[in-house]
């Protein structure tokens, strides 16, 4: 296999619902091994990007490309292979609510791999381990605390043992420490498994923490790219007025 | 002016309501010609929608079987045509009131639950999830749902017809009809094609219920009231759906017997 270097990059992505443009000509890249955050406002469009790289919507022009294979012509089906390495834990983790957590872990490789049940239930404890769970396969997910449910939403996207984890603000609505521990988990997953992750959220001081590059998202594009104390110590107003999050500058909000 | 804005939105909102039904049950199609048919799901959804229906088509049905034998019965008694009276009641049972009456009930009940389940999946984001681990919901979610709807409503409806028979039965011996009379009427007047025509309506109405349903619960928006009217508009346009196909069945079959 050859060593690619940039997992997901996005060529100016436009993405309109309707007569709104959401995207407006989005570039990005994220490196192999490389944790990547996109910060910015509330709807400003951050999980529109995760959802056109796993291809749940289809830009309006631009192109995306998964380990250099560009995803926006595919179809549906040879799109599923793409999702294969491609894995988005949703903000809600989006649990399937009438199976329990075995199952739910268990859904993508039980539909895609031929295992044997004791070589499925061996990858789902594995899996379950790695998100720190234990014993609670047998619960459904209604009976489990939000950031369990997180957890367990990790876990079913590592079971089809994909290549780049994509987060959608996954340590919203959590408390101080679970939302530590989560960052702790992202960048435990980078080291045990050499992925590449994607994050995206509005949590600057959080993320600062953990991602390796952050890029702001303003008014549909890319506005800035750069290492956590570069975009602290940015001259450029936009990026000042986010990283500060002063009410007065260049950004309006309602 | 604005009146014709209106109606023009609306009706392009039903063309295009229309198209993706029609997407959806090509999708579906492909499917099943396929032969990718989830046998777990499907029994599941088998079970859901025929065995736990069979207790309330059964009241149903007897009701409505108690009911027209009490309206014929006495006229048909007093017009000296006691024998007319059992026979009227199975041809009207079998051929409209049975498969009628029991798509009715069905898509009060499961219509409305697979709106909602499929809804609530669509608003919290589990449909969108299923995609992204390659699994297609038409697959997982639509085709058992429409598999159990044709293959379950035929069934529920002999059910349905047997128990409207026995309340017919019930009243006619109530008022006099005996056990010989009901027996050689029903014979007399009921044909197979009566039978097997009411079967074919059943199995469309089955369906037009679970492909309306799962279309409704699919395009799901706007949180909890969103799925609120899913439920809702899946049981009205079922309904609505059953009557206007329930024309055109009974106009095509008896066109069809009419040649025999």
């Amino acid at each position: 296999m050859t060593q690619q270097e940039t997992a997901i990059r996005l060529v100016d992505v436009v993405y309109d619902v309707g007569d709104k443009r959401i995207l407006d000509g989005v570039s990005l890249r994220v490196d192999c091994g490389e944790i990547k955050a996109v910060i910015g406002l509330s709807g400003s469009g951050k999980t529109t990007i995760l959802r056109n790289i796993v291809g749940l919507v289809r830009p309006s022009a631009g192109h995306i490309y998964v380990e250099d294979r560009d995803i926006t012509q595919l179809s549906e089906g040879q799109m599923d292979e793409v999702r294969w390495r491609t894995a988005l834990v949703f903000q809600g983790a989006a649990l399937f609510d009438s199976l329990d957590v075995f199952e739910n872990v268990a859904f993508g490789p039980r539909h895609h791999r031929r295992l044997a049940e004791d070589e499925l239930s061996r990858l789902v404890r594995e899996k379950l381990d790695l998100v720190g769970l234990h014993g609670i396969e047998h619960q459904m997910p209604s009976e489990l605390s939000g950031g369990m449910q997180k957890r367990v939403a990790i876990a079913r996207a590592l079971a089809v043992e994909p290549r780049v984890i994509l987060f959608d603000e996954p340590t919203a609505g959590l408390d101080p420490i679970t939302a530590r521990a989560f960052e702790d988990l992202i960048v435990r997953l980078r080291q045990q498994l050499g992925m590449s992750c994607l994050v995206v959220s509005h949590d600057l001081e959080r993320l600062f923490r953990f991602v390796d590059r952050a890029s702001l998202l303003y008014g549909g594009k890319i506005v800035a790219t750069g290492r956590p104390a570069e975009l602290r110590s940015s001259k450029d107003e936009l990026v000042r007025q986010f990283v500060t999050g002063s009410v007065t500058g260049p950004i309006h909000v309602v | 002016m604005n009146a014709i804005a209106v109606v023009g939105r609306a009706t392009l909102e039903g063309l295009r309501w229309l198209g993706e039904a029609q997407l959806l049950l090509q999708r579906a199609l492909v499917f099943i010609v396929r032969g990718r048919v989830r046998s777990g799901e499907t029994a599941r959804q088998m079970a859901v929608l025929g065995f736990d229906s069979v207790p309330i088509v059964f009241l149903t049905l007897a009701s409505a079987g108690m009911v027209i034998a009490l309206n014929t019965a006495r006229q048909t008694v007093s017009m000296g045509m006691t024998e007319l009276g059992p026979g009227l009641v199975a041809v009207s049972l079998a051929r409209e009131l049975g498969p009628v009456v029991t798509a009715v009930v069905v898509a009060a009940r499961v219509g409305s639950a697979i709106a909602a389940e499929l809804g609530s999946m669509k608003i919290t984001d589990q449909v969108d999830a299923m995609r992204s681990l390659a699994v297609s919901p038409v697959e997982y979610l639509v085709v058992p749902r429409m598999v159990a709807g044709v293959v379950m409503l035929p069934v529920l409806t002999v059910l349905g017809s047997a128990a409207g028979g026995l309340g017919a039965y019930g009243i006619g011996s109530m008022q006099g009809i005996s056990h010989q009379v009901f027996i050689r009427s029903v014979q007399r007047f009921l044909m197979a094609s009566d039978v097997f025509g009411g079967l074919a309506k059943a199995a469309v109405f089955g369906f037009i219920i679970s492909l309306v349903a799962c279309h409704v619960g699919l395009r799901t928006r706007g949180g909890a009231e969103g799925v609120g009217r899913s439920t809702t508009s899946a049981v009205v346009i079922s309904i609505v759906l059953i009557f206007l196909s329930d024309y055109f069945l009974t106009w095509i079959l008896l066109s069809l017997t009419a040649g025999t």
